[in-house]
């Protein structure tokens, strides 16, 4: 896939198996008793998966910018951002570097 | 032989499924939104279906990266809700109706569409959200359900011509299935959204508008897009879209649009609904 939209990252081929494990712990947080495993020991749990170095830094630091460079996938890491309560619009904000009432009210702005 | 009754096309965002749960339906920020669905269910209660066939996008709730079909139909005696991570109240499972479900299978491989099938099968947001949108005071809703999933985890995504076709092949399905069935089509997704991405919060009222203008008279102008076409005038994930071609596949060349409505934001997210009909032949002059 050409990746040539500014500030957007396609899920190809390549992403997909740079991040399949970072993905594929993510996938397992579709469940409460994975959920509560990794807050109970975040570094265990990541060791389970065997994330690279870069993504286990990525997920240390909650930023998802580097979690997508480092291949994830949005929707996996919806359900990462989830076990900390984070909404879509809590995780734009992050990405975007707005305030979560800024992102909102840009939002709301496109409908006017 | 099964008569498809008409098609409704929606946005499936999972905080419509948070705000039914907290009963948010008539606070300013959702009555715009949750209002437009009274006119659907107006319809859907003179349109009587039996069976609601579900064109939707798995989220990473049934299906991963393992094992990632493209188009994958339903034929389960149930389908499950579950716990996709981030909250959403679960749900006694959807009826299924395994033996439609054979016969579309069939139907489609015949018609050279390969598609993966699924005995047991995990309904997300995409599926669930719709539902209770036009039955919210049924969950389970009061018709059978067949699910159909189309990839937009992972590019390549089919194309939207092919999206199409695949409408139109499971709409030829339907209409060769023997009971006397009436089938609602439900294409869930949309519309322009962008979830990743320092361009996250992307929305294009403009080409939403496009879009739901041409699913109505031109479905066929909008196989002139790529993915990547979509994805940049769209967002990355408003390539749900396709879902809505392959619903709008499934009925006839004519339509008559018996409702619409649209709103920004929901969400992250452009929320639009449309509720379309086959148009009656008109009748022979001798």
């Amino acid at each position: 896939m050409v990746q040539d939209i500014p500030g957007t990252t396609i899920f190809d081929g390549h992403e997909a198996m740079k991040g399949y494990r970072l993905n594929k712990m993510c996938y397992s947080f579709n469940s409460k008793e994975n959920r509560d495993a990794f807050l109970a020991d975040e570094d265990a749990y990541c060791a389970r998966f065997e994330l690279t170095d870069v993504q286990r830094d990525a997920i240390r630091r909650r930023n998802v910018l580097a979690l997508i460079e480092a291949g994830g996938n949005i929707y996996y890491l919806a359900k990462f951002a989830g076990i900390f309560g984070l909404s879509v619009q809590d995780i734009g904000a992050q990405q975007t570097g707005m305030s979560v009432d800024d992102f909102k009210a840009m939002l709301a702005e496109q409908g006017r | 032989m099964a008569t498809i009754v008409g098609a409704v096309t929606t946005s499936h965002i999972p905080a419509i499924g948070n705000a039914m749960a907290n009963g948010l339906q008539h606070e300013p920020y959702w009555a715009p939104f949750f209002d437009g669905y009274e006119r659907a269910r107006e319809w859907l209660a003179t349109a009587r279906p039996d069976v609601a066939v579900v064109i939707y996008n798995d989220h990473g709730l049934n299906f991963f990266l393992d094992n990632l079909p493209t188009f994958a139909v339903g034929a389960a005696p149930e389908y499950s809700v579950e716990d996709e991570g981030w909250g959403l109240p679960t749900f006694p499972p959807y009826r299924g109706i395994p033996e439609l479900s054979w016969h579309v299978i069939e139907t489609l491989v015949e018609q050279d569409f390969d598609v993966a099938t699924c005995q047991e099968m995990r309904v997300d947001h995409a599926f669930v959200n719709p539902m209770r949108l036009l039955w919210p005071d049924r969950t389970p809703p009061p018709v059978a359900t067949l699910p159909i999933h189309i990839n937009t985890v992972q590019h390549p995504l089919p194309k939207t011509s092919r999206c199409l076709a695949f409408g139109r092949a499971i709409g030829q399905a339907l209409e060769s299935f023997d009971d006397e069935l009436r089938v609602l089509i439900v294409g869930t997704g949309g519309l322009s959204h962008q979830l990743d991405g320092q361009r996250a919060g992307f929305i294009n009222k403009e080409f939403d508008e496009m879009c739901m203008a041409k699913i109505i008279d031109d479905p066929g102008a909008l196989t002139a897009l790529s993915i990547h076409d979509i994805v940049k005038l769209g967002g990355t994930q408003g390539t749900e879209i396709i879902m809505w071609l392959a619903a709008r596949g499934a009925l006839g060349d004519r339509v008559d649009k018996i409702h619409g409505s649209y709103h920004i934001p929901v969400s992250n997210t452009a929320a639009g609904l449309l509720v379309l009909e086959n148009r009656a032949q008109p009748a022979l002059w001798y």
